[in-house]
């Protein structure tokens, strides 16, 4: 008799487990949806970027290393300006520009170019992106509003993200030995200011916003202009979209 | 054979203590050993978050710049710089909305405009672009034009001010004594507010056959039969109207 009762209290005992651990699950879905349908609290941050209106001056470069206070050396970046150039022979010269304007090198004949520009790259803000699958101890990581961001408590800075990155967008910070790259500004945008490259282009180049909103100047740009994704066929779906984009452009 | 303390079974008993100091060692680690931040098992870490958001600005973001400068900041608004942000020239001066006694730069040399007029055949076409050597290399560039509302004292003669790329390739070109005007309707508005009124540009072959078709009377030019010479394609699919070069 005293057997049976202990047994049949055992599983009364782990139907209450599995139910309230259930019941928790459903009702924190039914929580967040609610909250996310009512608040319309969603958002998806990103950048646009007019390739065709980038004078290639830098002032975006300079600023982000201020603001961010991202190590002054020429190879670290978490935003930079690759300078093209397409020669008439169809041979492709690419070359970061640091700070300053692009200069043309001198062993290149301005009769020999065929098309020239600048191309401003950042994180891509993936929505699949491949640096927080690799990570081994789970220190990248994507926050609700889309923006892939390093805790830097986690990060052991095995530079794994480096290598899994197709965009070269992340660095190994040299004092702290931890991975930084763009967090698209997230302590400025959240307070409602731009990022700061966005706010010192001088012509419009870079434009931020929100995509799911209907009135951001972003999604006023994908709408009126066609708009590419570098590296499309790596599934990565990025999030930082380019107008006129070169074809020689990786 | 010890008494039974409460009639549980010997061997239940044992095993429930040593059940209870595993459970014991495993809450010790997860409460005391494991550092607070570690344990967000979630993809939202709100500490690392919170640390992003807690970061320091330096640039205020121009806004707040018009509520005390607002004479720069509507002459600003109003003219070719109109794109451009304070901050863009004056560096961050976030202190400096806080505490106006800690002054932002203001860059008054030449190196600083030629970062972005400086002459470089990648920026885009209608870019003001200008050779810094040659351009009044004497005087500092504020001192002809306000670097808040810049004007060129006169309007530029030509269309090399702001076409500089397409100036130089047509200098050196058998067509460098064509003006760009002969084949480009250029309104004069179009210096002003080149965005707003546009130039024209050829779109039939016949108006290079003008000076270029056999039937021409124009002298002194290379003449092709029209009717034969390059078909149905457009001559500028061929040849670079601002470089027009035979390549065999
Ligand atoms: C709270 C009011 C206030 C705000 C906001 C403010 N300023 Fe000022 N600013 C001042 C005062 C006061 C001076 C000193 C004027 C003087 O010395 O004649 C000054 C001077 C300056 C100067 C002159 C420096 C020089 O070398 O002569 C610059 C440039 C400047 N401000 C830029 C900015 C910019 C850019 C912003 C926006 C980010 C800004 N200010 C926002 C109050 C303000
Ligand atoms: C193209 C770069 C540029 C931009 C953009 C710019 N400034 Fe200036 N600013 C200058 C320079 C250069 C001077 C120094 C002028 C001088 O010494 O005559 C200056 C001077 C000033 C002064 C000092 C006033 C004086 O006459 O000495 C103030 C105040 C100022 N700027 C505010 C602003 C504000 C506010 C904005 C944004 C609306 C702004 N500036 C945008 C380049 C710029
Ligand atoms: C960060 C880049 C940047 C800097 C620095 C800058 N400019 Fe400009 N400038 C521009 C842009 C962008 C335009 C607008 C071009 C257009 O209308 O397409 C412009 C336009 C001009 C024009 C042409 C106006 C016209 O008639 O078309 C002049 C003149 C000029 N700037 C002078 C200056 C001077 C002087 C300085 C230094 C105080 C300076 N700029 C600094 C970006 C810059
Ligand atoms: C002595 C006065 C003087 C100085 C100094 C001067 N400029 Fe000019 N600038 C002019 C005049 C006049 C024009 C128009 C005629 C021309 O194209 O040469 C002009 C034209 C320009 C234009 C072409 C814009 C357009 O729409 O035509 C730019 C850009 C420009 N200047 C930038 C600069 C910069 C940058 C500096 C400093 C490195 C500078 N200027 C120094 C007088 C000056
Ligand atoms: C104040 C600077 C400026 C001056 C001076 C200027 N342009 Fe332009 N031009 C521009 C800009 C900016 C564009 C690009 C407009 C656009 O993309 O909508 C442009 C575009 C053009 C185009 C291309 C239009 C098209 O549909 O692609 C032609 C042709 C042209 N200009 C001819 C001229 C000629 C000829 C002159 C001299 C008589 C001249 N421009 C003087 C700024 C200028
Ligand atoms: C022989 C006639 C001719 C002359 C002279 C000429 N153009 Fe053009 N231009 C053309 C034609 C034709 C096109 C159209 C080319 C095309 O669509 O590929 C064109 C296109 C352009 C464009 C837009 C496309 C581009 O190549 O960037 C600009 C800007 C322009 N011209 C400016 C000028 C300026 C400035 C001058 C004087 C320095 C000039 N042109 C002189 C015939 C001419
Ligand atoms: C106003 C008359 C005129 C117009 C319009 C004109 N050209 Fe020419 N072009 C000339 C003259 C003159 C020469 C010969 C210059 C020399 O070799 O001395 C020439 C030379 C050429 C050449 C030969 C270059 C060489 O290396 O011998 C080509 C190709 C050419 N033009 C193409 C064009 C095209 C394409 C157009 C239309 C966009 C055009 N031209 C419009 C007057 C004109
Ligand atoms: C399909 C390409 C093509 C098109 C389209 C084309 N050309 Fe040519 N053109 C050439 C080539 C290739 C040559 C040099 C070989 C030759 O002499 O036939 C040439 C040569 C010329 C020459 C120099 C002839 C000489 O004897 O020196 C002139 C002038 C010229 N073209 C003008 C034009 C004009 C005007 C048009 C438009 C009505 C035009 N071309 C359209 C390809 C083209």
């Amino acid at each position: 008799m005293k057997r049976r009762k202990f047994l049949s209290s055992l599983t009364n005992l782990t139907l209450l487990i599995i139910s309230g651990s259930v019941v928790k699950t459903t009702l924190r879905g039914a929580v967040e949806t609610y909250l996310t349908d009512t608040a319309g609290a969603k958002k998806r941050f990103t950048m646009g970027i007019q390739t065709q209106k980038c004078i290639g001056c830098g002032r975006c470069v300079t600023a982000c290393k201020t603001e961010n206070n991202v190590p002054e050396e020429p190879f670290y970046f978490r935003t930079w300006v690759e300078h093209y150039v397409v020669k008439k022979d169809d041979s492709v010269i690419v070359h970061s520009i640091n700070g300053g304007s692009g200069e043309i090198s001198e062993n290149i004949k301005e009769h020999d170019v065929l098309r020239s520009f600048f191309v401003p790259k950042l994180c891509n803000h993936c929505e699949n992106p491949p640096c927080v699958q690799v990570c081994p101890v789970g220190a990248t990581f994507k926050t609700e509003d889309g923006i892939v961001l390093v805790d830097e408590d986690r990060c052991i800075g095995c530079s794994y993200c480096l290598q899994a990155c197709p965009y070269g967008a992340r660095y190994i910070r040299p004092a702290t030995h931890i991975a930084d790259k763009c967090t698209l500004c997230y302590h400025r945008i959240k307070k409602g200011l731009n990022p700061v490259c966005v706010e010192v282009c001088p012509t419009q180049a870079r434009v931020f916003g929100d995509l799911e909103s209907g009135a951001s100047p972003l999604v006023r740009l994908k709408r009126m202009k066609n708009t590419h994704v570098l590296k499309p066929a790596l599934n990565t779906e990025p999030k930082v979209f380019y107008t006129d984009l070169d074809g020689a452009v990786k | 054979m010890k008494k039974r303390v409460t009639g549980i079974p010997d061997p239940v008993l044992r095993l429930g203590i040593v059940f209870i100091c595993f459970i014991g060692i495993v809450l010790f680690i997860r409460i005391v050993i494991i550092p607070s931040p570690l344990k967000e098992t979630g993809s939202q870490r709100t500490s690392a978050i919170e640390r992003e958001l807690s970061r320091e600005i330096y640039f205020a973001g121009s806004d707040i710049c018009s509520d005390c400068h607002d004479e720069e900041s509507a002459l600003n608004r109003s003219g070719h710089h109109k794109y451009l942000s304070c901050e863009t020239c004056h560096g961050p001066a976030l202190e400096h909305t806080e505490d106006s006694e800690i002054l932002p730069s203001a860059p008054r040399e030449r190196e600083f405009c030629s970062q972005c007029h400086t002459y470089n055949l990648s920026r885009p076409t209608g870019f003001p672009q200008i050779f810094p050597i040659a351009h009044n290399p004497l005087d500092p560039c504020i001192s002809c034009h306000d670097p808040h509302d810049p004007k060129t004292p006169e309007i530029p003669g030509e269309c090399s001010a702001c076409h500089a790329q397409i100036e130089r390739v047509k200098i050196g070109s058998p067509h460098f004594f064509l003006r760009c005007i002969t084949c480009h309707e250029t309104p004069e508005g179009h210096k002003i507010q080149p965005r707003l009124v546009s130039s024209t540009k050829p779109v039939e072959r016949e108006f290079c056959a003008t000076c270029h078709s056999t039937e021409s009377r124009v002298e002194d030019t290379p003449k092709i039969d029209f009717l034969i010479h390059g078909e149905d394609y457009l001559c500028w699919q061929c040849h670079y109207p601002h470089r027009p070069e035979i390549e065999k």
